[in-house]
């Protein structure tokens, strides 16, 4: 094994940052809805490959920022897990069942996904997409950039909403135990579908920075699961900040071993450090 | 038997198929067909039974697939002596996993889901990246085929539906078994399913094993049929969500549910595909998922099996409990002496311990029951009376001390060695086994208890019991539609069927009306005559004054008195624990 030069450890490990906040991103939405309402929303990365479509087409073809689009898909999808939340919670389903009902409704997205925009790569070309920074000897390119700081506002955003607002609190109370929480007067269905179209809206959002910093293609959808499963247990479920960290751990951890071995080896480091921390700390979930 | 004659003609049928010389466009789709029910069969031993969804099948098949693709393509094998060994290798992985999965007691539900998809994907990284795939995949088109059907069509057909018939034959052969009656009580409730007798590990283990070896040799079958193996195709996620959705569709608690929905599932797809609705297909395949969770959570076959015999007596009817009609009192270990402080000890803890996070809840108890005595555990709440039961019959451990049952010390067995052995317990709020009929329910502790009863005799045993206690009339109801004081009834039916030689009842009495605890204490004055010592944990004074022989008393986890009921309840301890000091009452 030889190593690599110090300055490409260094990109290495600042583009395993980047990714690790797309990451966090996309696991924030599942570890609210996981911890706080017991959906395991498996539906969560169909709903971000369509915000990344949608984001796409409206750029593209109607030459919109791919920023701005975002004030369309954001409502948009909040409006779309409001509905899902009340779908789930109208049919009491089991987390176990939650996972596979939301399966099926990624199966119906992809497949939606694919009958408009087929299965064919798309890449969104904006106007920052060639745009560069150098600090010093390291290259920092703009979209990666964009999302970094998207991702770790939403995040810190979410974390004071739930720990310092009445809204924050009430929405833990109800996670904690709605029967209580709703005798103390928590309007805990209000809650649980604002909360769940937040968490779609989310979606949409790392949808967008989804658009930014990658070539999409339907099926490619599957391939963060696994990942951002593992950030979210690593991180905790519940939490905002959690899946943030440990996305970047494992962002981190993966550009390493991609420098130091092959690319196709990524995937160990997560999927391992997801079984280690099933086995080892199981009661976080 | 109509139902293995039917099987067996419908196989025989099958296997005459390619004789019709057909082309060889049926074969290969009914190949497809047999191969899903094989997987989805083979995934529902473990995880239909047991309710431990794995989104691993596509490991142990894809495990399979390259087993037989290694060894057929790199070392020559010839093919079929590559399938025992694809099969042994998916059963060796399961047998791994499960020996480290199956010990940590909150990996269950999504959790388990989780583990085994993340297992399929280090597998996948690690066959990619080694010799063994290392990136192009592999070609089989070099491996000889051996001429079971006169064409290769017919040698897949075949080899496949024998697979399938075998895995449907093994399926349903559990599903009747001790193994499987074991798995369907795990599925309902784990915790209980060990403490009454059931070796929770070990059946799991064994299932599991059973269900990767087959989905194993299917990989293999599908290594050559395909002819061209890669990592990308071979582990998928479609695999394993599409097994669990077709099982789903059929019905994960019958042993052909699976098979039904394969069939249903590999048609529609079919269909979907020949023409130029792939995409319509695929989305059809979501919705259909998405209504049957919703709509049919039983699945084809557990909607459509014919309708239990419901009991049609009142619900609020009080079972009288009858004069036993049948248990032969002779199978009963007759205690040696009455005298209920000088008989031999049956169950003696010594300077037992147990602590949660720091908080005592047992503090050093040294306590003896005698054989054939009633003995009244006393104490408030929160004194350590429940921990005790769970101490004794193993599903806490003690951080310290010694308890020894009939001469054997368990304080490290696990709930099952000592239930089989004669300790059975009952439940202050009765955890039935919710999808199980209240008779299913005492059959399994006929057949895992004491007495370890063929099913068929359990079943006898077990009716027994159900007259004994009165609720023979809803031996074919389902626990939810019992009462409470009929609930607690199952609790001592199912305890009693194990035969035991100590019964721990656990607050039995509370919640029941004065007429249902005097049925409940004529009960448990039976229970005792016909040789079984019994500890009574019990809040009810009236209950316990009339029952017991001997009362011990705790109070925040340590033993205070013990004795004769009239001495035990005159110490100034005991009326301090339950009633307060002076003190108390002032501050």
């Amino acid at each position: 094994m030889n190593l690599p030069s110090p300055t490409l450890l260094a990109q290495a490990i600042l583009s395993g940052i980047f990714v690790g906040a797309l990451y966090g991103l996309l696991g924030l939405g599942l570890s609210l809805s996981w911890g706080l309402l017991r959906q395991i929303n498996l539906s969560h990365f169909a709903l971000a490959f369509l915000g990344a479509y949608l984001s796409y087409q409206l750029a593209t073809v109607g030459g919109v920022d791919p920023l701005v689009t975002l004030l369309v898909i954001a409502p948009l999808f909040f409006v779309l897990g409001a509905a899902i939340h009340g779908l789930l919670s109208r049919f009491a389903v089991t987390p176990l069942n939650s996972l596979l009902v939301t399966f099926g409704l990624t199966v119906i997205i992809e497949s939606v996904i694919q009958w408009y925009w087929t299965a064919d790569y798309r890449r969104l070309a904006s106007r920052y997409a060639d745009i560069t920074f150098r600090a010093g000897p390291l290259f920092v390119p703009l979209p990666e950039l964009m999302t970094f700081l998207l991702s770790v506002s939403l995040c810190v955003a979410v974390w004071a909403t739930l720990r310092y607002t009445d809204l924050g609190k009430a929405i833990r109370a109800a996670a904690e135990d709605a029967p209580i929480a709703a005798a103390f007067g928590v309007n805990q269905r209000t809650l649980a579908a604002l909360l769940s179209g937040v968490c779609a809206a989310l979606a949409g959002a790392a949808g967008v920075c989804l658009a930014l910093t990658y070539t999409l293609t339907p099926s490619q959808l599957y391939a963060w699961i696994g990942v951002v499963f593992a950030a979210v247990m690593i991180g905790g479920l519940g939490s905002a900040l959690g899946p943030l960290f440990a996305g970047i751990v494992i962002g981190v951890s993966e550009a390493i071993t991609m420098a130091l071995t092959a690319p196709s080896w990524a995937p160990l480091v997560s999927f391992s450090l997801l079984i280690v921390v099933l086995l080892v700390r199981p009661g976080r979930a | 038997m109509h139902v293995v004659g039917l099987f067996a003609a419908v196989a025989i049928a099958l296997a005459a198929v390619p004789f019709f010389g057909l082309p060889a466009f049926y074969e290969t789709f009914l190949y497809l067909v047999f191969h899903w029910i094989v997987l989805a069969t083979s995934w529902n031993i473990l995880s239909g039974y047991s309710g431990y969804f794995s989104f691993g099948q596509g490991a142990f098949f894809g495990l399979g697939v390259y087993a037989t693709a290694t060894l057929a393509a790199h070392y020559r094998w010839p093919f079929l002596a590559t399938l025992p060994m694809a099969a042994a290798a998916a059963a060796g992985l399961g047998l791994a996993l499960g020996t480290v999965v199956f010990r940590v007691k909150q990996v269950r539900g999504e959790l388990f889901a989780l583990l085994t998809l993340a297992v399929t994907f280090v597998l996948a990284t690690v066959i990619l990246n080694t010799s063994i795939d290392g990136g192009p995949g592999v070609y089989l088109s070099a491996v000889s085929l051996p001429a079971i059907g006169r064409t290769p069509a017919s040698t897949f057909y075949l080899l496949e539906l024998g697979l399938a018939v075998a895995t449907l034959a093994i399926a349903w052969w559990i599903a009747r078994s001790r193994l499987g009656t074991g798995l369907f009580a795990i599925h309902d409730d784990e915790d209980v399913a060990e403490v009454l007798g059931v070796p929770t590990f070990r059946c799991k283990q064994v299932a599991f094993a059973i269900g990767c070896a087959l989905a194993g040799a299917a990989g293999g079958i599908h290594a050559l049929f395909v002819s061209y193996v890669t990592v990308a195709e071979t582990f998928s996620i479609t695999v394993p969500l599409t097994v669990v959705l077709m099982s789903v569709l059929g019905g994960t608690r019958h042993w052909a549910g699976p098979a039904v929905g394969a069939a249903v599932i590999t048609i529609i797809s079919y269909a979907s595909t020949t023409g130029d609705h792939v995409l319509a297909g695929k989305a059809a395949v979501g919705v259909i998922l998405i209504a049957v969770i919703l709509f049919m959570p039983e699945g084809i076959l557990g909607t459509l099996r014919p309708g239990r015999t419901r009991s049609k007596r009142q619900q609020g009817e009080v079972p009288q409990a009858v004069v036993p009609a049948g248990p032969g009192d002779q199978d009963f270990p007759r205690p040696a002496i009455q005298s209920s402080t000088t008989g031999a000890r049956v169950l003696s803890l010594r300077e037992v311990s147990k602590a949660f996070a720091g908080i005592k809840a047992l503090d050093r108890v040294t306590l003896d029951v005698y054989r054939g005595e009633i003995l009244g555990l006393l104490g408030p709440n929160g004194s350590g009376k429940s921990t005790l039961i769970n101490v004794v019959s193993g599903y806490y451990s003690a951080d310290a001390g010694s308890i020894v049952f009939d001469g054997q010390s368990i304080e490290r067995w696990p709930p099952h060695r000592v239930a089989r052995i004669g300790l059975a317990r009952t439940y202050q709020i009765p955890r039935p086994f919710a999808h199980s009929s209240v008779l299913d329910n005492v059959v399994l502790t006929a057949m895992f208890g004491a007495p370890a009863l063929s099913r068929r005799d359990a079943l006898i045993e077990a009716r027994r019991w159900l007259d004994f206690t009165g609720l023979a009339s809803k031996a074919n109801a389902l626990p939810a539609e019992l009462n409470l004081h009929q609930r607690k009834f199952l609790e001592f039916s199912r305890a009693l069927a194990s035969r035991p030689q100590l019964l721990l009842l656990d607050e039995v009495l509370s919640g029941l009306t004065p007429t249902e605890i005097d049925s409940a204490v004529g009960l448990i004055r039976r229970i005792r005559d016909q040789g079984t010592t019994i500890v009574l944990v019990e809040h009810l004074m009236r209950a316990v004054i009339a029952l017991a022989d001997r009362i011990a008393v705790l109070d925040q986890g340590s033993l205070i008195a013990e004795g004769m009921p009239d001495d035990v309840m005159a110490q100034a301890a005991v009326k301090a624990a339950y009633l307060g000091t002076a003190a108390n009452v002032a501050g």
